[in-house]
């Protein structure tokens, strides 16, 4: 099975038998996936319209709303925490960090970044709001309620006393390209992180 | 007026009874020397006996879950919709065993059976039974049937607090419990409203402290009161309104106090029809095992450490309008199971028919109800 990119390398971070909790694990690709590794643990999905497909992959998948933290579940009880492409979707992403970093003892974080150039380019010389191959959708429909910047994602780590282990920067078709890699906020169009508390 | 037997139907069924002799000794202390459990099963138990499914009925169920007992019925069993070939539980796969539970009235031991000591009923001195009871006496039924290990203990309502039960008391017999619609134990209003229920039936002048039988009548009026009680906890406010709102049954309002709206007319027809189905000690006996249900006492009230006795995987099914057992009292289960590290699923069905919305067949519950099951006889078959 082929791996959408930005989930092969949250997948490559995690080793064989962790244990994992997967925030808005969609249809369950990623835990899937990792189950072949006897990773084990959780996915949780606000939307039960995909979990048919959890349920015949063997994932468990718990319907939470994310919004409301983490509160079910003690420190430190999951190896990692993983939130891929939702922390946009989130009331309170600087909640919802600290509940990663509280619950994971680490936590793997993708999102896609609105630093992008295309999106700048769009608001400075378009004058209105950026549609992109990663964020698809019209201002007044979307799903995506608090966009950043990787700057902004940093910034909210160090003001959450979150070191950052690891960074990834891909673009769209998730390749890490020179541009990403010397002016990642410029050129990067999806973020991974791995992060643990400090 | 003979039906049709639809295809997906298990057809005509016939139940049957089990005679136990080894003696059951119950929580509340007092001992049945013998006692019978009727039954049916649907579907045939395959070579290796690892096809077989319980199913645990609520408060008014009994054994006939599925099909029909003669071309005469105008309903099939209670849970029709579930249970079937190419159903939720397919009985083409899966081998369904569903019993009247002990204490019921409908052919297992009970309140209306003969207690052999006396030559004559037992009315209420049948002795309360518990879930955990209930779970025993299942037990003994598996062993009848040369079922080791079932493939799962289904149930909703009090049904699920049946399967909960088995996951917890008997790890090792069961390879998945489906909890629907159920609570960790009740609240203090669940608790209040089944004392209301059994106040009624208590108060009603026909009760005779339960020895009704023996005057030759019927509590008729306070069964009713209970049952129209429990069926206004079963809907929610929604589904009401949806199926009745303030319709009048004639068109007119009376200014008097006999029926004016639809809703009056429903209830009353509801009781009735009730009265003439179940026994009054029967219901009495469910409700209190119902209130006297809390696995979690056992492990010093640590709903963490009961889930931790778990090894099956769980199916745990919610529904967003039930305000008897409501998705928060599923989340107390799911939530205990999670830090107990147990296989967990877990849906809140969006649907508007209250408590009652797990007997029926809406779309996003069954969808995700019979893709569990095939991935347990997918499971199955690679085994």
């Amino acid at each position: 099975m082929n791996l959408r990119i930005d989930l092969q390398i949250i997948s490559d971070w995690i080793p064989d038998g962790a244990r994992v909790l997967d925030l808005g694990c969609g249809n369950g690709t990623l835990l899937t996936h990792l189950q072949q590794r006897n990773v084990t643990g959780y996915g949780l999905e606000i939307d039960n319209s995909k979990f048919a497909d959890c349920i015949k992959a063997g994932v468990n998948v718990i319907q939470v709303d994310l919004d409301q933290g983490l509160p079910q579940f003690a420190d430190q009880s999951f190896d990692f925490v993983i939130l891929s492409q939702t922390l946009q979707a989130i009331k309170r992403p600087d909640f919802l960090l600290q509940e990663i970093a509280r619950v994971g003892k680490q936590g793997i974080i993708g999102f896609p970044n609105f630093g992008h150039w295309q999106c700048r380019l769009q608001l400075a010389l378009g004058g209105h709001m950026p549609v992109s191959r990663t964020l698809p959708n019209e201002w007044f429909e979307t799903p995506n309620i608090h966009l950043c910047t990787i700057n902004d994602f940093e910034q909210l780590c160090k003001n959450n006393n979150i070191a950052v282990l690891s960074r990834s920067i891909v673009n769209h078709k998730h390749k890490d390209t020179l541009g990403t890699r010397l002016l990642p906020n410029l050129f990067g169009q999806v973020a991974l992180y791995q992060i643990k508390p400090q | 007026m003979p039906v049709i037997i639809p295809a997906d139907s298990v057809g005509l069924v016939s139940p049957q009874t089990l005679h136990i002799d080894t003696p059951i000794t119950l929580d509340c202390g007092r001992t049945l020397a013998s006692y019978d459990l009727v039954y049916e099963t649907y579907g045939k138990l395959n070579t290796d006996k690892s096809n077989a499914v319980l199913i645990c009925h609520a408060l008014s169920g009994d054994h006939h879950a599925a099909g029909y007992h003669d071309m005469d019925d105008k309903k099939p069993g209670w849970w029709d919709t579930a249970i079937g070939p190419g159903k939720a539980i397919d009985t083409n796969y899966f081998f369904v065993v569903s019993l009247n539970n002990l204490g019921g009235c409908k052919g297992s031991t009970g309140p209306t059976s003969i207690n052999p000591e006396t030559g004559k009923i037992y009315g209420p001195d049948f002795p309360i039974v518990t879930v955990s009871d209930w779970v025993e006496s299942q037990s003994v039924l598996a062993d009848h049937l040369a079922i080791q290990q079932w493939a799962a203990v289904v149930g909703g309502s009090l049904g699920g607090m049946q399967a909960m039960q088995w996951a917890i008391s008997q790890p090792e017999r069961l390879r998945h419990a489906l909890i629907i619609a159920a609570a960790p134990k009740l609240s203090a209003q669940n608790i209040a409203f089944n004392e209301v229920a059994r106040t009624a039936i208590k108060s009603d002048p026909d009760f005779h402290d339960g020895h009704y039988t023996a005057h030759n009548t019927l509590p008729r009026h306070g069964l009713g009161l209970a049952r129209m009680l429990g069926h206004i906890t079963y809907l929610s406010d929604v589904a009401m309104g949806e199926k009745f709102g303030r319709a009048l049954r004639n068109d007119t309002i009376n200014y008097g106090y006999d029926v004016d709206f639809q809703i009056e007319s429903y209830l009353r027809y509801q009781s009735e029809n009730f009265v003439d189905r179940f026994d009054a000690n029967t219901y009495l006996l469910m409700t209190k095992a119902l209130d006297y249900f809390d696995p979690a006492k056992e492990f010093n009230d640590d709903l963490t450490a009961t889930m931790a006795q778990i090894k099956a995987k769980c199916l745990v099914v919610s529904f967003s309008t039930d305000w008897r057992f409501s998705p928060e009292r599923s989340n107390e289960i799911v939530n205990a199971m999670l830090n107990a590290g147990t296989d967990v699923t877990y849906a809140e069905i969006e649907a508007h028919q209250g408590h009652d919305a797990f007997l029926m067949s809406i779309g996003r519950y069954i969808d995700i109800f019979q893709t569990y099951m095939q991935k347990i006889a997918a499971e199955d078959g690679d085994s």
